[in-house]
């Protein structure tokens, strides 16, 4: 267990070594910050002046030194557009970001193990067949378009929902401030998160259909018929159980991966979090920014990663984390 | 019983408490961005000058006919060429309680001086005397037409609580860019809002100054509510859908959905910031024969690009100086001639055409990336082959310095609502010492539009600096110095109930002090 921890604990030093790398050899690529940060009639010397002070004029091999040399020490250097560690910035962001990935978790779990399982056990009932073709056409719309959508229907036309931003929220510890404690809140999150759901939704019931149907025609859930066990007792206490072996696998990844995928839902509703703050700092060629946030998805996904792989460790003990077999 | 009784008692509170924030007037206003800064010097930006009209207040400001109306300045007259004599409001008071007096206008003057992104407007000013707590003299190096101009961005600072060192021993004056300093997040000016509370990228609280020296502004907005909104069809949403009452800008493509809305009001005026396109002819030899440039213009139709790219929100251009400024030749007009473009094209001896890249941002101006493509679909009409490439803002401008296409796209806002400033930065020949023609990638060079414009800057008799500011403008068109599209419109759209109409002005920062709502 040790072994594997440090295993990947190198693993995610190496991942960060490459991350910033990349980050660093396309920093040219990413525009220039002061023209962002002064008037387009600020003068040239003026503007030399001020990526002198902000150490752009350097070496790039020496802004890199410059750049380990600090990150050692946990300093990923300062955002320009908030004026603050970049890290802190991202923290601040994080709640938000996660909160919102929280509630599209549940709506896409509690939405989709009923209905994929309904899709297995009655694949030919009429409402099985809607809801793959609604699945296929909900997969090919894109997020954005979803959420545009739900703002039309029921900001504008119906007026029952807000439009944009947190609403009122309730500070909790340290920069969590939370959507669930007041009615504002609770309403703002509905819409963005059933944006942010719309895209994995539709793939999670056909992964939970497909589990299911497979397990449904093993051995032992033809043996456990055979023994004349009830419907039910077949369906939900053999057959559900080892479908979500693999549900649980891919939807760690998958909501992982969904965090870090929050840019658009966010910038259309306007949510303070992080994918809307990384998609402004592209804007503004916030270049510290910008390497901070893609080093905190990589360690993210490192993480998330890890925990997936401990939990099937723990489920199927047959599973060796060291070598890997 | 009991239940009636709780029922009652609900309703009467739930009817305290509409009735109180139906009395005071709040502002919920979405903007695409907020301001990066509190500091008003750190950077040169309508969104830093419309937060320096709501917290700070000028000399003297611009009005919607673009006049100038005296705000602290309570008059003002020229003493010799090169000095005016300002005399200041008195019982004025800043939101920290200090009076203002004078000193604040020179401590602000100093710092403007010292401003990366300001002391380009002030050069031409050598020093602030201060006569007596009251009156000061703005002086000149030389007799300079731009005074009163200029003055519109003297915006005094509270000298006294700016003065010092901040806990962490910095000075409390510094300009700051790449950091946090106190001057960029704390605020003391003589605005009618100041900010008591304020969420980088989420939200600013603005309450209205108790003790604004202004009673006389018919404003009756008691509190402001600031969010940025970055997607413009979030932005549009949320004013239909009665979550903001303000917002700015608004994109053409949302016209159509606001005006058909039975609680919003688009508001629409001319705006002064031009979009051209410049010829480079040190990359591309072809470009140095004014035929062919005169070709180019000829070709495009910037017309139709108005009215069918733009939706008409937008103005025609033949010149760089909108109506309304000195340099405004009315004599002419835009060009669109394709048959007389072949000609001239046969002439130079390019019937058969050539190649060119071309450059546009596809994020900066309103439509830019649409634009560039019709103008390359013109241009082919002429044979000319356009290799077009669009990019961001953030890629754009190192490419712009680069000079790396042979056509490349730029809008210009004059800084000083004047038009030797587009001279200046776009027509002039580029000399690395003096700074000017910066923004100038065509390389257009004209001695005549370098000398007059230096002289145009040295005349204070406006008629005279008129007539030319208004040869210039002709000799560039004679040249096809470069293409001519439009001055982009402004837009601002409301919920029915807040009257934008009086405040909004061609500069756009609207003037929130005097905003009245019902």
């Amino acid at each position: 267990m040790a072994q594997f921890l440090l295993k990947r604990l190198l693993q995610v030093i190496l991942v960060m070594f490459v991350i910033s790398a990349f980050c660093f050899g396309i920093q040219d690529s990413l525009g220039d910050p002061t023209r962002e940060l002064a008037a387009m009639s600020m003068s040239d010397e003026e503007r030399e002046n001020l990526r002198d002070t902000l150490g752009l004029n350097d070496p790039l091999l020496v802004q890199y030194g410059r750049f380990v040399a600090r990150a050692a020490q946990g300093d990923l250097g300062n955002s320009y557009f908030f004026k603050e560690p970049a890290l802190t910035v991202i923290l601040k962001k994080l709640p938000a970001t996660l909160e919102l990935a929280f509630v599209a978790s549940i709506i896409i779990i509690t939405i989709s193990i009923p209905l994929g399982v309904f899709c297995a056990i009655r694949p030919r009932h009429w409402f099985a067949k809607l809801t793959m073709a609604v699945s296929v056409i909900g997969i090919s719309i894109p997020v954005f378009l979803t959420a545009l959508g739900l703002i039309f229907i029921f900001s504008i036309t119906l007026g029952w929902m807000p439009s944009f931003g947190r609403g009122e929220i309730v500070h909790v510890w340290g920069y969590w401030s939370t959507n669930f404690v007041s009615v504002d809140g609770i309403a703002h999150i509905i819409m963005p998160s059933i944006a942010l759901s719309s895209i994995m939704l539709p793939l999670f019931i056909r992964l939970v259909r497909a589990e299911m149907l497979e397990v449904l025609s093993s051995e032992y859930v033809k043996f456990a018929r055979a023994k004349g066990l009830g419907s039910l007792t077949v369906y939900f206490k053999h057959a559900l159980k080892n479908t979500m072996l693999p549900v649980i696998t891919v939807g760690g990844v998958q909501i992982g991966i969904m965090v870090a995928y929050t840019i658009l839902t966010e910038s259309v509703f306007q949510w303070p979090g992080m994918g809307f703050m990384f998609l402004e700092a592209v804007n503004r060629s916030d270049i510290p920014l910008i390497t901070a946030y893609i080093m905190f998805v990589g360690f993210l996904f490192v993480i998330v990663n890890t925990l997936v792989d401990l939990l099937y460790g723990l489920v199927n003990p047959m599973v060796d984390l060291v070598s890997g077999k | 019983m009991k239940n009636r009784f709780l029922l009652t008692a609900c309703l009467v509170m739930a009817s305290l408490l509409s009735f109180t924030t139906a009395n005071a007037k709040d502002l919920r206003l979405a903007y695409d961005a907020d301001p990066v800064t509190l500091d008003i010097h750190e950077q040169l930006s309508g969104g830093m000058l419309q937060l320096a009209h709501m917290s700070f207040d000028p000399l003297i400001r611009w009005t919607k006919d673009l006049a100038f109306e005296n705000r602290l300045a309570t008059s003002y007259k020229r003493l010799n060429p090169t000095t005016v004599r300002f005399n200041l409001r008195k019982g004025v008071k800043f939101h920290s309680g200090n009076p203002m007096t004078a000193a604040d206008f020179k401590w602000t003057f100093d710092r403007l001086k010292v401003s990366p992104d300001f002391k380009g407007i002030f050069t031409n000013f050598t020093e602030l005397n201060v006569i007596d707590d009251h009156t000061i003299d703005l002086v000149t190096s030389g007799p300079y037409p731009l005074v009163l101009h200029t003055s519109t961005y003297i915006f005094p600072m509270d000298s006294k609580f700016y003065t010092g060192t901040d806990a962490n021993g910095n000075d409390k004056g510094a300009i700051v860019k790449n950091g946090a300093s106190f001057a960029s997040t704390n605020m003391s000016g003589t605005g009618p809002f100041k900010i008591t509370s304020r969420e980088q990228g989420i939200k600013i609280v603005f309450e209205r100054f108790d003790g604004y020296w202004d009673k006389k502004s018919p404003g009756n907005v008691d509190r402001i509510i600031f969010t940025p909104i970055k997607d413009e069809q979030t932005r549009v949403a949320a004013l239909l859908s009665g979550d903001v009452d303000f917002i700015a800008p608004v994109s053409p493509n949302d016209f159509g959905q606001i005006k058909a809305a039975s609680n919003a009001e688009l508001i629409t005026l001319p705006g002064t910031r031009i979009i051209t396109l410049q010829m480079n002819q040190k990359r591309k030899k072809e470009l140095q024969d004014q035929r062919v440039r005169m070709a180019i213009v000829h070709a495009v139709n910037n017309d139709a690009i108005v009215k069918k790219i733009m939706k008409g929100f937008a103005t025609t251009a033949g010149q760089m100086s909108p109506a309304g400024y000195l340099g405004y030749n009315p004599k002419l007009k835009p060009r669109f001639d394709l048959k007389l473009a072949k000609q001239l094209m046969k002439d130079a001896g390019y019937e058969d055409g050539f190649s060119v890249t071309m450059m546009a941002p596809n994020n900066r101006y309103v439509n830019d990336d649409k634009i560039a493509q019709a103008v390359a679909a013109m241009l082919s009409k002429i044979n000319i082959k356009v290799d077009l490439q669009t990019m961001p803002k953030a890629q754009y401008w190192p490419a712009f310095d680069d000079r790396a296409a042979d056509i490349m796209m730029i809008g210009w806002h004059s800084d000083t609502e004047d038009s030797a400033n587009f001279y200046e930065f776009l027509a002039m020949t580029p000399d690395q010492s003096t700074g000017m023609g910066v923004y100038n990638s065509g390389n257009y060079s004209s001695d005549y539009v370098d000398t007059t414009t230096m002289a145009a800057n040295r005349e204070t008799d406006s008629a005279k600096r008129a007539e030319m500011l208004q040869a210039i403008e002709a000799k560039i068109y004679q040249d096809a110095g470069f293409i001519p599209l439009h001055w982009q419109n402004l837009a601002w759209a409301a919920r029915k109930g807040v009257d934008v109409d009086p405040i909004v002005n061609a500069l756009n920062f609207p003037y929130l002090g005097d905003l009245v709502v019902q």
